[in-house]
């Protein structure tokens, strides 16, 4: 298989430009987020943080400097809300079994939504072989939360309420403060989790002032390194560990802290919301850039999600009709495009999107979706190379599909 | 193909996978040109395209002979995850020589009744998709995991 990737990749020789738009599945770090982690590397803060030396000392510095301005940037009351854990997955997981483990005889009901990302819908279906029920509220049209459903489901026996602020897929932006509200009214006794990795510098969201109990952040979705993430636990607000070892700095995730990648985190927050207004507007125009210029020269497409304010500043995610997704990416990789599709074929699986047949698409319209999010680093020109690349790359693959799709 | 003595589709656009082939064949029963059209992966493509390449000038009864093993290993191994890409398409050439002995009203003696591992496979496919369809109907129906 090796050999046939270095095949795959020898294709791509000559490429003229590179435009990357896959931040749902992972991210290129900018030069100056690397620099401010490099020295941590090697230079200083090399030691265990919680250990009795120079270089442990300066290990500890550094992870209560980036707790401290991620706090800020978050609304925390203090650092000691910010959890680090090794990332969204890891915070999610974290979120549900711990919160779930310490309610234990409280009630044995959660409750999330259809379209929650599958750290979440996966751990309540585990939940749900383990005695308690997980119910899944439906979306509309747009991914927006059915807020009648919501209120007829949480009630005495629910323990935790798990929603996206932001859908990672089709950048739906939730009435996250109705949301809190509803379940608060109906159960005050019931956990709040908010999955914010895709709000996280996208949105105007502070968890103090939201009355939300806990928050999952992500570094990478803001183009900080992989591996890191965070999650927000209001003080007060009790949960179990789910992993067992030697504490240090994490009460609530043992291990040696990863310092560079910390600090790697704290460096894309400060870029991300020291010019937040401006990196807002710049997304929002390129995003409006992609979502028009694809319009305009591209027939038979559906735009999967909501128009406008209550979209995400930076998803894009459209079906393209009669072309298959995955040959869609494999297609436009050739061309130094890459994003990523909600087509069955690129799972393992073998199942479309579970968001995009939430929302009521059916599955030919789920196979031809194609996710793409832009970042305050893409410029006007990698816009412009994507919308002279794609119509071309559709246009020859729904030659392929020719008619054997009747829609 | 316009003037296409035969074609038959194999698989299902809900499932990501569907390919209908082509195949213009000459009185001495040889097939002179096979073209597809494939809404699926880019496996999908490969092997469909790999059999039409094959098949052209092929006899139809050596034409029959082509497995999905043979056909996967031409276009450099497919991970097992797709397997049932170059299985589909060799389910679809068979399904397009049944289909034109049909029509004809003969059966020449090589052509076994019975379905083979790859037509069977192709009508299993069929069949997943429209349970999958249908569970996903059950699950709008009642929210409950």
């Amino acid at each position: 298989m090796v050999e046939n990737v270095r095949e795959l990749l020898k294709a791509h020789e000559g490429l003229k430009r590179e435009v990357y738009l896959d931040i749902e599945n992972s991210s290129f770090v900018p030069a100056d987020i690397l620099e401010a982690m490099l020295p941590y590397f090697n230079q200083c803060a090399y030691g265990n943080p919680t250990l009795t030396h120079k270089p442990g000392w300066e290990a500890f510095e550094a992870v209560m400097e980036s707790a401290q301005k991620i706090a800020s940037y978050l609304g925390c009351k203090n650092l000691e809300e910010v959890n680090f854990t090794p990332g969204e997955t890891e915070a999610n997981n974290l979120a549900l079994l711990g919160a779930t483990l310490q309610m234990r005889g409280k009630g044995r009901k959660i409750v999330i939504s259809e379209i929650e990302p599958l750290s979440v819908i996966h751990v309540a279906e585990m939940l749900a072989k383990n005695g308690f029920s997980a119910v899944k509220v439906p979306v509309n049209s747009e991914g927006f939360v059915n807020l009648e459903k919501l209120k007829e489901s949480v009630d005495r026996e629910t323990v935790l309420a798990s929603f996206s602020a932001v859908n990672h897929e089709i950048g739906t932006i939730q009435p996250i403060r109705e949301i809190i509200e509803i379940v608060k009214d109906k159960n005050p006794n019931a956990i709040i989790h908010i999955d914010a990795s895709d709000a996280y510098g996208k949105i105007q969201f502070k968890v103090r002032e939201s009355g939300v109990d806990m928050a999952t952040i992500s570094s990478y979705k803001i183009l900080g390194p992989r591996g890191v993430g965070a999650l927000y636990v209001r003080e007060g607000v009790n949960i179990e560990r789910i992993l067992e070892g030697q504490i240090g700095t994490q009460k609530l995730w043992p291990g040696v802290e990863n310092t560079p990648l910390i600090v790697g985190f704290a460096k894309a927050s400060e870029l991300m919301f020291e010019k937040f207004e401006e990196n807002i507007q710049h997304m929002r125009r390129l995003r409006d850039k992609l979502i028009e210029g694809i319009t305009a020269t591209i027939p038979d497409i559906r735009l999967n999600g909501p128009k406008g304010e209550k979209r995400a500043p930076d998803n894009v995610n459209i079906s393209f009709l009669r072309c298959e997704g995955e040959a869609l990416t494999i297609e436009l990789s050739l061309k130094g495009v890459y994003v990523s599709s909600g087509s069955a074929c690129t799972r393992r699986l073998l199942q479309p999107s579970h968001v995009l047949i939430a929302i009521g698409r059916r599955f030919e319209e789920a196979h031809g979706s194609i996710l793409m999010k832009v970042t305050r680093v893409h410029k006007e020109e990698d816009i412009d190379y994507m919308l002279e690349v794609l119509p071309k790359a559709v246009e020859r693959l729904r030659g392929i599909t020719g008619s054997t799709v009747v829609e | 193909m316009e003037d296409a003595t035969v074609s038959a589709v194999a698989g299902n656009p809900q499932c990501g996978d569907m390919i209908t082939f082509y195949l213009k064949i000459n009185e001495q029963d040889m097939i002179e040109r096979a073209t597809f059209e494939s809404y699926g992966c880019a496996a999908n493509i490969a092997t469909s395209s790999m059999v039409t390449e094959k098949v052209k000038g092929m006899k139809i009864e050596d034409a029959w002979k082509i497995g999905w093993k043979g056909i996967a290993e031409e276009v450099g191994g497919l991970p097992a995850v797709k397997f049932h890409c170059g299985i589909l398409a060799v389910g679809a050439l068979r399904r397009a020589i049944r289909a034109y002995y049909k029509i004809k009203g003969q059966t020449p003696e090589w052509l076994p009744e019975k379905l083979t591992f790859e037509e069977k496979q192709a009508l299993e496919e069929e069949e997943l998709a429209r349970i999958l369809l249908k569970k996903m109907k059950k699950a709008e129906e009642g929210q409950n995991v």
